[in-house]
């Protein structure tokens, strides 16, 4: 059975409230310049931005302590702002500069940052998701009462690795939470395209791991699935799996012309933007009046513009440090 | 024959005295594989280590090669020092994913931060009649990914000694056991132990050939050796024990010695272990040749099944000789 748990925005501390808004709006705006950035030819590569589905890794990451571990896919630019990967060496990164969180060497869809236990940055779907299993069987063989969480992509669910990693998991209780991001589209292949069982937490609950569902346009929703999916782990239930049903505003990546939805669908769920509706629900409540809305986005546009500073001022790796970081032990 | 200094015993149980060996003086590592526990390891090799050690350390998976193996990477991060057994170098390939793509890359994407310290064993080679899936011999596919470490024990000394070096490795290491070795018996020292892994090794010295070979090819080179020398060539065998990285300065050393090398690979001839090793040998040592570089390899065919076909598909001991003869004849 799946828990779908709801949330009341009236409860919320005024504090606490804008704290959840000005996660998103970070996120959001990191993700806008990141696009100007893209289109000035600052970031190459490929390039995968996470505007819509900013709900999902705020609310998700509240219950993770900074002990925990974060796994995560090649969308990952919102999960590591979020995370705590400072936005300065995430874009250095993205500039490919030796200020980046990965000294340049990984880009856009491999940002690491250990000091934050934040564990990239996967670009083969499904990838990671073996490595937070491993995570959490290092942590439970040590005794930790650490969670290793994973983000995916419903397209992930259709790889082999998703399928070992869940029955292994679950076969040695693994304290391990999947965070699966379901926005519908795998590139440009829609669920109904690519899944026989369109219901994914079906298909977890079939390896007897205990699911969740949230809307993934409503950050206390997303916060709530994920604290009651955290707790259960933490306290030695096994693993967990949460479904956050949720939608990307963008094109799948920077070269993607879009060609497989129509844009009627795109403008739907944008009625329901996960920043633009909270903020109203905020407004409403009395939680947040126009020049605290205001003060959140100066603040978040004053960390973005350090960033961009930070990075264009930011120095190239040195050419003789090309062969450094594939061994750790000098081999002649 | 046993002397006092040593005693006799198999591939097998020099494998098996290894693993004992690590799981008593490091309480962080631990096996993990197919049937390495209740069955005794699908090859005998840890045959009574789940009774001494138990389950949390001698760990049976399921059959996922990409899930397990991608396990003991997360493991590795998380701390712990892993020690990961496929079946067969032909499962492998269920789990080349996670371990080209993340053991042997995550060091240098993370810009230096994350390491993976796994080891991971597995059976290769032909020779026991096991067909075209259980006989293949590619550890040359992984010595071409640069972040590992390849190992090829082809004697009792290295079976005993190599684990213990590559889990002291920050990197990931694979040693690749040669199927038809395991019952094979020889003389080992009472106080055999760690050995190094960075250095090839001359089994036999010689003045008129070099032999060059590794793994299962060593002991049929020196047979080879043996039947030169009752035609009164004097063949130097140099074991080249790790295929990646490879010891340059013992091929060339060796070449300048004999001037004449036959290279042994079990592996297909075609873009494989031999074309590199003749390659740098040409970069290197072209003006020490007396005579072109010569290849003994692998038929370029699947493994066939009866026993016949095997053994003309693999190289044998007159088949090096007789190319070590043509060298030697060519002689200005």
């Amino acid at each position: 059975m799946t828990t779908t748990p709801s949330a009341d925005p009236s409860s919320l501390e005024r504090e606490e409230a804008h704290a959840l808004l000005k996660g998103m709006l970070r996120v959001r705006r990191f993700e806008e310049r990141c696009i100007e950035l893209y289109s000035a030819a600052r970031i190459r590569g490929f390039m995968h931005v996470y505007i819509g589905e900013e709900a999902v890794a705020v609310g998700a990451m509240q219950s993770l302590r900074p002990d925990d571990a974060v796994v995560s896919t090649y969308r990952e630019h919102g999960h590591a702002l979020v995370r705590g990967v400072p936005a300065a060496s995430i874009l250095a990164e993205m500039y490919g500069k030796a200020e980046g969180c990965s000294r340049g060497h990984g880009g856009s869809m491999h940002l690491f940052d250990l000091a934050a236990r934040f564990y990239g940055g996967n670009a083969i779907v499904a990838g990671g998701i073996p490595i937070a299993v491993g995570l959490a069987l290092a942590d439970k063989l040590q005794g930790r009462d650490r969670v290793s969480a994973c983000f995916f992509g419903e397209g992930a669910v259709a790889e082999g690795a998703f399928h070992e990693s869940l029955n292994l998991a679950a076969l040695w209780r693994l304290p391990v939470v999947f965070f699966c991001e379901n926005n519908l589209y795998a590139m440009g292949t829609a669920l109904t395209r690519s899944e026989s069982q369109t219901d994914l937490t079906a298909k977890a609950a079939s390896y007897a791991v205990p699911t969740w569902a949230a809307d993934g346009m409503d950050v206390l929703a997303c916060r709530a699935a994920a604290g009651q999916a955290v707790a259960a782990t933490r306290a030695g239930a096994g693993p967990a799996f949460v479904e956050f049903r949720t939608y990307r505003f963008r094109a799948h990546s920077m070269y993607d012309p879009e060609l497989y939805r129509p844009k009627a669908e795109v403008q739907r769920w944008k009625q329901r933007d996960p920043v633009e509706t909270f903020a109203a629900a905020l407004q409403d409540l009395g939680l947040l009046d126009r020049a605290e809305h205001d003060a959140l986005e100066r603040d978040v546009a004053a960390e973005i513009d350090d960033a961009v500073a930070f990075a264009e001022r930011g120095t190239l790796e040195p050419v003789e440090a090309l062969t450094d970081h594939v061994y750790r032990r000098r081999v002649r | 024959m046993s002397s006092p200094a040593t005693v006799e015993t198999t591939f097998r149980e020099a494998f098996r005295e290894a693993l004992r060996d690590a799981l008593q003086r490091d309480p962080l590592a631990f096996v993990m594989g197919e049937d390495v526990g209740r069955y005794g390891g699908c090859f005998g090799v840890t045959h009574g280590l789940l009774e001494e050690f138990g389950p949390e350390r001698v760990r049976d998976t399921p059959l996922s090669e990409a899930g397990f193996v991608g396990a003991g990477i997360g493991a590795a991060l998380g701390g712990m020092h892993p020690i990961v057994e496929i079946m067969t170098v032909n499962f492998s390939l269920l789990a080349l994913d996670q371990i080209m793509n993340n053991a042997a890359t995550l060091l240098h994407m993370s810009g230096g931060q994350l390491n993976v310290p796994i080891v991971i064993r597995m059976t290769t080679g032909a020779g026991r009649q096991l067909a075209a899936q259980h006989s293949h011999s590619l550890e040359g596919l992984y010595a071409h990914i640069p972040g590992l470490r390849v190992l090829t024990p082809g004697t009792l000394e290295d079976a005993r000694g190599m684990l213990w070096t590559a889990l002291q490795d920050p990197d990931p290491v694979l040693i690749f056991e040669h199927g038809a070795l395991y019952p094979a018996r020889g003389e080992l020292a009472h106080d055999a132990g760690p050995v190094g892994i960075d250095e090839a090794a001359v089994r036999r010295p010689g003045e008129d050939v070099t032999l060059c070979a590794y793994g299962g090819g060593l002991p049929k080179a020196l047979s080879a050796a043996a039947l030169l020398e009752a035609d009164g060539i004097s063949a130097e065998v140099l074991d080249l024990r790790t295929l990646r990285p490879l010891d340059d300065a013992a091929i060339l050393g060796s070449v300048a010695r004999t001037h004449r090398m036959v290279v042994v690979d079990e592996g297909w001839r075609s873009v494989g272990v031999a074309a590199e090793v003749c390659t740098r040998v040409m970069e290197g040592a072209f003006y020490e040749l007396d005579a072109p570089v010569a290849r003994v390899c692998g038929a370029e065919v699947p493994v066939p099944y009866a026993a016949h076909l095997e053994q003309a598909a693999l190289p044998q001991p007159q088949d090096i000789a007789a190319a070590a003869r043509r060298l030697v004849g060519s002689r200005g």
